[in-house]
């Protein structure tokens, strides 16, 4: 057989069921061998980045690693941001592109480009492959790599003549990579030191990232936390790995986290972060960060260890183990956290989530709750966003009990994120219902992938939570730029959503009222098909809290507060 | 403050760029680099020369750990290790120079590697410091051209268990 069998026999005994890509010169010896057959469903999408984001949600709904594929030049191009997407939030996935032929690398040939350097700084490993009988080799240990130590992007080029070329196919059972050893377990001693800590703490808080989704860590999470009756804050990237709606859940922290929930993770005197990196969007300025706290930090990257704040006491290992050595190892008192559960519980009762209800215009966070009513209980729900002040009322309003249920771009914030992430899910939960909360400006980055939504029979519904604006930089526009807005205005109706959706065969619903609204939502839902909610909401809406960039966690703006305040 | 690091690294296309960019992504400096072959015909040693604090340099390590190529990374420790670099210096040498040149090149045990009528190519082997300093005392003369190769180093052969590798205890 030839290097392009090759890379689907590959896949296939690496147990790939689906596959999304877009075809293009390089790349057609691969294209060629999936019209000879393959097991392996190919996803066509409509722009590489939809592929890739596609890859993304299909790995972050499944557990499983996201393929991508993509013609050499422009095709691996336009997977550079999924990519760097997959990288900020350790995505695992395999992404293929096509190269020009080996003798044409370095002529500026047409389509060239040197996608093995240009990501470079955003890949786990890479491979430019320059002999077929390496293929197999390359395709093992590109899967080892994206899934083991932190999870993250790998990107395997491989050149038209290589997949042209002939070999004597057989799939290696192990792979060689000498100078890679995720670690394999924790240290005993460093996680005794753990356990009496937090014995010996009066107000512990779990922090909890999007690590102990990658370690498929949450039940060993839950029953810590239940165990020994300890708080827990999970960031956007943790959202649904600990179930929301649990006594023990103490919402999340950050940027536009409740007040209630920021307060207890900056009051802990005891801060156990599993699978998370203290970024500048949870912590505000570091150095005001819950000043009185020791830290505990569990994570498999030990470059993650004293990165931004200091661990007191690290511990380097998968959590899965980490979790459950430490839930046994624990002998507290089940007690000893009441009161500070019971101070959570006030800070929580005195400082709910705030907007004004005021005047004719559909309010956006109404949209958000509307649709947290509509699907409560429900158990087939994944949801989707794209990156803005939707993405943060998303947070807010909706609530997420099972995990891998809740997908957004965290780390790199990439609008456009969610309508392709959404369709990755749904290949991923055939059974699943899922909702894409996006924002106008992210549908217009990425709505092209309506059409690989219908065409492939992978039907999601996109709800825009349409303001008719930039809103995020509209916000901020408005509170740090004295109103001066710029750029930020995109209108509410144009494109005309609904209509747009029905161009590409999907359901479309524009609604301006909580009556149409709710409506328009529960025939969405019930659709089964693809469909559209164009959401008309009123665009002076900000999003509250806010911890102001650069300013302290405890220094939150909130919604009562006048922007005056803010800019002084 | 200066640190010394030793790489070791598979020798696969691309190791040097995925190291180097690491550095520059991160902010860090490089002050000198040297790759080279090693015992082992697979195996690269990169010894890198920045200047950081203690606590980035642990952070730059730790992420140099998790690239694919990279088989281990220890800190060669002042005194722990031997440290040398090689230098050739083309300097003005007009007769009336030449004997107060060469006497000077005798008292570093620098070489003439080539001599010409009006310049002398030196060559010092030495530790880094010995080069910097017959650097300086050569410069007054006309120095015309310089290179240097960057410093490369090992642990110590007395004390062998000294070499200081920082093998992420945490692991």
């Amino acid at each position: 057989m030839n290097g392009a069998d090759a890379i689907l026999r590959s896949l296939e005994a690496e147990g790939v069921e689906v596959v999304f890509g877009l075809p293009g010169g390089a790349i057609l010896p691969l294209y060629d061998a999936f019209a000879r057959g393959t097991t392996v469903r190919h996803v066509l999408a409509r722009h590489e980045q939809g592929a890739g984001h596609m890859a993304e949600g299909y790995a972050r709904a499944s557990g499983r690693v996201g393929v991508a594929i993509a013609t050499s030049g422009p095709g691996a191009t336009n997977l550079v941001t999924p990519i760097a997407d997959a990288w900020m939030d350790s995505t695992p996935i395999v992404c293929i592109t096509g190269q020009v032929r080996s003798n044409l690398i370095g002529t500026d040939a047409f389509q060239e480009c040197d996608i093995t350097g240009i990501t470079i700084p955003i890949v786990k490993h890479s491979w430019l492959v320059q002999d077929v009988q390496e293929l197999p080799h390359v395709i093992k240990a590109a899967f080892h790599v994206a899934r083991t130590g932190r999870c993250g992007p790998v990107l395997v080029d491989v050149p038209r003549d290589v997949q042209e070329a002939e070999l004597d196919f057989s799939y290696p059972d192990a792979v060689s990579l000498p100078g890679w050893k995720p670690p394999r377990r924790g240290h005993a001693r460093q996680i005794a030191a753990a356990a009496r800590a937090i014995e010996a703490a009066k107000r512990p808080i779990l922090y909890v990232g999007g690590g102990v989704a990658n370690a498929h860590a949450t039940d060993e999470l839950r029953t810590l936390a239940e165990t020994a009756r300890l708080p827990v804050v999970t960031t956007l990237m943790a959202k649904s790995a600990f179930p929301e709606s649990h006594e023990l859940h103490a919402g999340w922290p950050g940027m536009h986290g409740p007040k209630w929930s920021n307060f207890a993770l900056n009051k802990a005197d005891i801060i156990i972060a599993a699978g998370a990196r203290f970024d500048d969007r949870v912590t505000g300025k570091v150095s005001a960060f819950a000043p009185g706290a020791t830290v505990v930090h569990l994570d498999i990257d030990a470059a993650e260890i004293s990165k931004i704040r200091h661990a007191d006491i690290p511990v380097v290992g998968p959590l899965k183990p980490v979790l459950a050595e430490l839930e046994r190892e624990l002998q507290a008192d089940a007690g000893r956290t009441e009161a500070w559960l019971r101070q959570i519980a006030e800070w929580r009762e005195a400082f709910p989530l705030r907007y004004r209800r005021e005047g004719d215009m559909l309010k956006p966070q109404r949209v958000l709750e509307a649709l947290q009513e509509l699907t409560a209980g429900r158990d087939d729900i994944v949801w989707t966003t794209g990156v803005g002040q939707h993405q943060m009322w998303a947070m807010q309003y909706l609530l997420c009990d099972r995990p891998r249920t809740f997908i957004s771009s965290g780390g790199l914030g990439t609008m456009g994120y969610g309508i392709p992430a959404a369709i990755g899910a749904k290949a991923a939960r055939p059974d699943a219902t899922v909702v894409c909360v996006d924002g106008d400006g992210c549908f217009q980055m990425t709505g092209q992938e309506l059409a690989t939504s219908v065409l492939e029979e992978l039907p999601i519904i996109v709800v825009i939570v349409n303001n008719g604006h930039l809103g995020m930089v509209r916000q901020w526009q408005d509170m740090f730029f004295e109103e001066r807005f710029s750029q930020v205005r995109l209108t509410h109706t144009l494109p005309d959503y609904a209509q747009l959706a029905r161009a590409y065969g999907a359901l479309g619903f524009t609604v301006g009222s909580e009556d149409e609204l709710e409506g328009a939502l529960a025939e969405a839902l019930a659709s089964g098909r693809t469909a559209v909610v164009d959401a008309r909401v009123d665009p002076r809406e900000h999003c509250f809290p806010m911890i102001p960039s650069g300013a302290a966690a405890l220094d939150l703006v909130e919604f009562a507060d006048t922007v005056e305040a803010v800019t002084a | 403050m200066k640190h010394t690091l030793s790489v070791l690294v598979e020798n696969k296309p691309g190791v040097l760029m995925r190291i180097t960019s690491l550095f520059a992504r991160r902010g860090f400096n490089i002050d000198s680099l040297a790759v080279g072959p090693t015992e082992r015909h697979d195996v690269s040693r990169i010894t890198l020369r920045v200047d950081c604090e203690t606590k980035p340099l642990e952070q730059i390590e730790k992420q140099m750990h998790k690239l694919v190529n990279v088989l281990r990374v220890s800190e060669l420790g002042p005194g722990e290790s031997i440290e040398r670099e090689l230098v050739l210096l083309k300097v003005a040498a007009p007769p009336s120079a030449r004997a107060e040149l060469i006497a000077l090149g005798e008292v570093f045990n620098a070489r003439i590697a080539d001599l010409g009528p009006d310049a002398i190519v030196f060559e010092l082997i030495g530790t880094p410091e010995d080069v910097d300093s017959f650097e300086e005392l050569i410069r007054p003369h006309g120095l015309q051209e310089l290179v240097r190769t960057g410093r490369i180093g090992l642990g110590r052969a007395s004390r062998p268990s000294s070499q200081r590798t920082r093998q992420h205890v945490l692991a």
